[in-house]
């Protein structure tokens, strides 16, 4: 097989971005027992909302924190312990909103069953959590690749916005098995490996500016195993 | 000095990269043909007027045909709506029901003088609310409401007065999730923004950032420690004076508080008399009555300073911590208003709830330089991402694009 610099594929990867806005929905909740009571009743909008956008309008943090709950019961209502256990709720091992809710809402029933005193903290004026909800609105970049020396340009060069929503839009919201860009390597290139590995890298461990350096320095390696001579143009 | 007015979006490349500078661009071509008017109570003067100054040069640059519209006042008028406004963030205030009429009329009146057959008609704040009223005329219209102000807790009587106007328009937009009354609308959350190219905000050489302070006789032979806002009760200057001397036990630093003269609040030199009462002619202590254009001297000073404060008891947006997150400058803070939305405590500054709680932070900060440049590093970089005007005027545009749709996920194909 020719190397992969110069394969086509049958259909490019179109880049797209996702604008996000935040909508508010008037819920609030000055304790831990309404937390829970919300949490049961919001939009499958909101659990996105409040366990993604952090990431994305912090993503420059390393470590970063990784949800609102978390970051609220912590810094607010001073109960670190379940902020950690919130932190660490694993989002990849969540193939649904609703799994990653009921988690969330497990996590937090639990630990007021053995601490209920926690039942009585509660956030000063000001400092309630505000359910929101995300709205996006998806529109095509120009960015698309029909190579995998295009698909690397490219990714090096979208927004941060693009990358979040093939990677976390796809998966969890839109319910995709995995990232948009495994799909379209598996299915265009039966890149199965780059696939598999593209698909492991875990988008919640990384700042999304070192996601992309992870996923580009992945397909760049791919075509250095492909063709081992110094890269040319592919066009 | 150059002059920053009137920057293009080109401008804004290299702050905010050309990937999403082409998204604006693109996004900015759905509105191809259409036509966009803002509507607003006055052309100078409140964040309103200067915000709308710097967008409507960048969408018309972006090809979209933007008009802003001012409606007319009168004192009576005008008289109304200062009380209107108060009582809407939740001030006590004396409602007769003539001032209804007063509203209602002035708002007849702008309706006979304003042509709103736009795309998108916008309208900021409770002064042009009820034009909505003439929306009839066409009925494909989109129509927005930008509520300005923090209506958390509003006077029932003007907020029952107004919410069937807000209910007309498809979608409504507020600052910060707590300013928001639950209503069966689209209500949207847009933070307001700074603009890194204005004078307030751009870079500025260490040569001139040395010349204002020499100018404002600002010794710098130790870390200055500053907050900016008027001379306001609610800004808590004297909670400042008092939390520095609780850091200065320990820590050699110096105090600048810097404030304009507010025509508008009597309250203003009362509360400076009594600033100057609590420093006692501490040399250390700056206090600096800025005159209005103080852009410049307001820039060099939050450049200058080791930490900044804004240790208010309520607030707006408080977009002074934006403008020190900026600048990279570590900030402690209240966690008030629409402030624990741009500092995040322990990642881009610290939050505070009391004169002692500010004091520890601030010294905090002053004894570890580099925890304090960490959280000021990452301060920028939030602002970078959530508080610049290229960031509001996208989320304009978007609120525009999804105003009457009820999905929450809205695919946009390729513009023509």
């Amino acid at each position: 097989m020719s190397a992969t610099t110069v394969v086509k594929a049958q259909t490019p990867f179109k880049f797209y971005t996702s604008f996000i806005l935040e909508e508010a929905t008037g819920l609030r909740a000055a304790t831990l027992p309404q937390l829970l009571h919300w949490l049961r009743q919001v939009p499958d909008g909101c659990l996105y909302h409040h366990t993604h956008y952090f990431l994305l309008s912090h993503h420059y943090l390393t470590p970063g924190p990784t949800n609102d709950f978390a970051y609220w019961v912590t810094e607010v209502l001073g109960e670190e312990p379940l902020g950690e256990l919130l932190a660490s709720i694993d989002t990849m091992q969540h193939a649904s909103l609703q799994s990653l809710r009921d988690a969330v809402i497990e996590t937090i029933d639990s630990y007021l069953k053995q601490h209920p005193i926690a039942r009585f903290k509660f956030a000063s004026e000001g400092e309630e959590f505000h359910f929101v909800k995300s709205i996006h609105v998806v529109v095509p970049t120009p960015w698309s690749a029909w190579t995998l020396e295009e698909f690397a340009d490219s990714l090096q060069r979208v927004t941060v916005y693009s990358l979040y929503y093939h990677v976390f839009d796809s998966r969890l919201r839109l319910g995709r098995p995995t990232n948009d860009f495994a799909i379209w390597l598996e299915q265009q290139f039966g890149q199965t490996e780059l696939a598999k590995e593209t698909a492991a890298v875990d988008p919640y461990a990384h700042t999304l500016e070192t996601l992309r350096a992870l996923l580009v320095s992945l397909v760049r390696q791919q075509l250095d195993r492909d063709d081992p001579e110094p890269r040319r143009d592919a066009h | 000095m150059t002059q920053s007015h009137g920057a293009t979006l080109t401008e804004y490349e290299p702050i905010i990269g050309s990937s999403a500078i082409e998204e604006l661009r693109q996004l900015a071509r759905y509105f191809r043909g259409k036509r966009v008017v803002m509507v607003n109570s006055t052309r100078v003067g409140g964040g309103v007027a200067e915000i709308l100054s710097r967008m409507v040069p960048i969408l018309l640059e972006m090809g979209i045909r933007v008009r802003w519209e001012v409606i007319e006042g009168s004192d009576p008028f005008y008289k109304v709506t200062k009380k209107f406004h108060n009582a809407l963030h939740g001030k006590q205030e004396s409602i007769t029901p003539d001032m209804f009429e007063v509203f209602l009329e002035q708002g007849r009146h702008n309706a006979r003088k304003l042509t709103l057959d736009d795309d998108v008609v916008f309208i900021h704040d409770p002064q042009p609310l009820t034009l909505v009223d003439g929306r009839a005329r066409r009925p494909d219209a989109t129509w927005v409401w930008r509520c300005h102000i923090d209506v958390s807790r509003p006077h029932p009587g003007v907020w029952g007065f107004l919410q069937p106007y807000i209910l007309q328009y498809d979608a409504a937009v507020y600052s910060a999730p707590a300013f928001v009354q639950r209503l069966a609308m689209r209500q949207v959350l847009i933070a307001p923004s700074i603009d890194p190219l204005s004078d307030k905000n751009r870079e500025l050489e260490p040569s001139v950032i040395d010349e204002v302070l020499r100018r404002l006789e600002i010794p710098r032979d130790r870390p200055i420690v500053t907050q900016v806002s008027r001379f306001d009760y609610l800004k808590d200057p004297l909670g400042v004076i008092d939390a520095f001397r609780r850091v200065r036990r320990s820590v050699k630093c110096r105090l600048v508080l810097a404030g304009g003269p507010a025509t508008d609040d009597p309250e203003a030199e009362e509360v400076l008399a009594l600033a100057r009462e609590r420093a006692k002619d501490d040399p250390e202590i700056h206090l600096l009555m800025l005159p209005p254009q103080s852009d410049i001297e307001i820039n060099a000073l939050q450049r200058a300073s080791a930490v900044v404060v804004q240790k208010s008891l309520r607030e707006g947006f408080g977009l002074t911590v934006s403008e020190a997150l900026w600048k990279a400058r570590p900030v402690v803070a209240s966690a008030v208003g629409g402030i624990p939305l741009q500092v995040k405590h322990g990642y881009s500054g610290l939050l505070v709830h009391s004169i002692e709680g500010a004091a520890y932070a601030i010294r905090q900060l002053l004894n570890s330089p580099e925890y304090a440049k960490r959280l000021g590093e990452n301060g920028r970089e939030h602002v970078r991402q959530n508080f610049l005007l290229t960031r509001h005027l996208t989320d304009y545009l978007v609120t525009f694009l999804c105003a009457r749709q009820r999905s929450d996920t809205i695919h946009l194909d390729n513009h023509q």
